[in-house]
């Protein structure tokens, strides 16, 4: 238990020890404790920042919805509008066409009919022509009385 | 073990408490202890710069983890209690707590095992904790002791530092005495400080010694209790000798 020379020997080895800790050990880890710290600090502060963004965002997208949806009302107005418009205007259309289909057919109808009185007119002129020819075969000449018959088709 | 005490129970626990050494008188050197605390020295600091080279601000490691909680609660200790500004303090207060530690950490090393394997290499004797050695302990608190005359030195200037020695606490007027009162504190610092960490471990490793003589079946119903109550001494006493460095060094950069 006497005090000798590995005392001396103890304080040499505690004084290497405290040169090399300062030197090589402690800056170095401190150092990268405090950019640790300091990227942790930074890493709070964006996130925080990240939030109010989001919060931003979220209001800015609430916005341009209400927006939306009182664009596509418009929108939806507009187009009832215009089919509306649409279905009279082709309402009128529909008329129009209707009214000048009805003209040609009275039209045609009535050309129909003209000409059906035409024909029967000359056929009951043919046909009285003959009845008169059977009834005066004899006496009738033919050729005598053709100024007449036109006369009388022409009166028809 | 038969070198010194034959088989006695006497002759066991001298066996235990005896220093390989080499030399004579004043210039003999305990071979173990040097050993040991060199060795833990090394593994102090290659773990520790391990670290340090690899040190990532990004996600540490697990040895990095280790090395910046011990950095971290030194750091903290000495922010705590040491208000000046001093690039050696707190490199000085981790390699003392670590250090420390390890050699208090030895003590919880089966009693018999480093002795035993020693001895198949022909080694007579081995004391393996070597804060049971008192040239370890106060060689620390000796080296403590200069760094602190050293600041106080530095700090204060020499007029100023001898103005303190001789008119605190009591005034220029008790001259004699205040010198006295300096002495008796300053003597006190070292003697404490080497004593205290000594006394327990010594103590602490001689209970586990005395376990040892134990019939081996008994042997864990003290040593267990013992070793488990042991985790905690050993870690207080580095913490203690720490913390009173810390706050001699303080101490000594104040003003008064």
């Amino acid at each position: 238990m006497n005090f000798n020379a590995t005392l001396i020997g103890q304080m040499i080895t505690f004084g290497l020890l405290v040169l090399f800790t300062m030197k090589y050990v402690w800056p170095p880890i401190m150092q990268a404790m405090q950019d640790r710290q300091k990227r942790i600090a930074e890493g709070l502060a964006s996130a925080e920042r990240g939030v109010r963004e989001q919060e931003l965002a979220k209001a800015k997208a609430a916005q341009m919805l209400k927006e939306a949806k009182q664009q596509a009302t418009e929108i939806v107005t507009q187009a009832h509008k215009r089919a509306n418009e649409i279905v009279e205007q082709s309402k009128q259309e529909a008329r129009t066409e209707g009214d000048r289909q009805l003209l040609a057919a009275k039209a045609e109808i009535e050309q129909e009919v003209n000409r059906a009185r035409d024909q029967l007119r000359s056929q009951v002129v043919s046909l009285a022509v003959a009845g008169a020819g059977k009834i005066l075969k004899r006496e009738v000449d033919e050729a005598a009385n053709a100024s007449m018959l036109d006369d009388l088709v022409g009166q028809l | 073990m038969s070198e010194s005490g034959g088989h006695s129970a006497t002759g066991y626990i001298i066996h235990h408490l005896t220093n390989l050494k080499v030399g004579e008188g004043f210039w003999t050197i305990h071979l173990d202890t040097m050993f040991f605390s060199i060795a833990l020295g090394s593994l102090f600091l290659w773990l520790f710069m391990k670290a340090a080279k690899s040190a990532t601000s990004g996600v540490p490691g697990p040895l990095q983890n280790l090395c910046e909680i011990l950095v971290e609660f030194v750091d903290t200790q000495v922010k705590d209690s040491f208000h000046g500004r001093n690039p050696v303090i707190a490199p000085l207060a981790l390699t003392i707590f670590v250090w420390v530690f390890l050699w208090n950490f030895m003590d919880l090393i089966p009693v018999d095992l480093l002795p035993s394997i020693a001895a198949l290499f022909g080694i007579p004797y081995l004391r393996s904790v070597p804060s049971t050695d008192l040239n370890s302990t106060f060689g620390l608190s000796i080296s403590v002791l200069l760094l602190l005359y050293y600041y106080s030195f530095k700090v204060k200037g020499p007029v100023h530092f001898t103005m303190e020695i001789l008119t605190h606490p009591f005034g220029k007027w008790f001259m004699p005495f205040n010198l006295l009162l300096r002495i008796v504190e300053d003597l006190a610092k070292p003697i404490s400080l080497g004593l205290r960490l000594f006394g327990n471990l010594y103590a602490g490793e001689l209970i586990f010694i005395l376990i040892a003589l134990l019939p081996w079946w008994i042997q864990f119903v003290l040593g267990w209790p013992w070793a488990v109550f042991h985790i905690l001494i050993i870690t207080l006493q580095a913490f203690i000798f720490m913390v009173l460095t810390i706050v001699y060094l303080s101490m000594a950069h104040e003003d008064h």
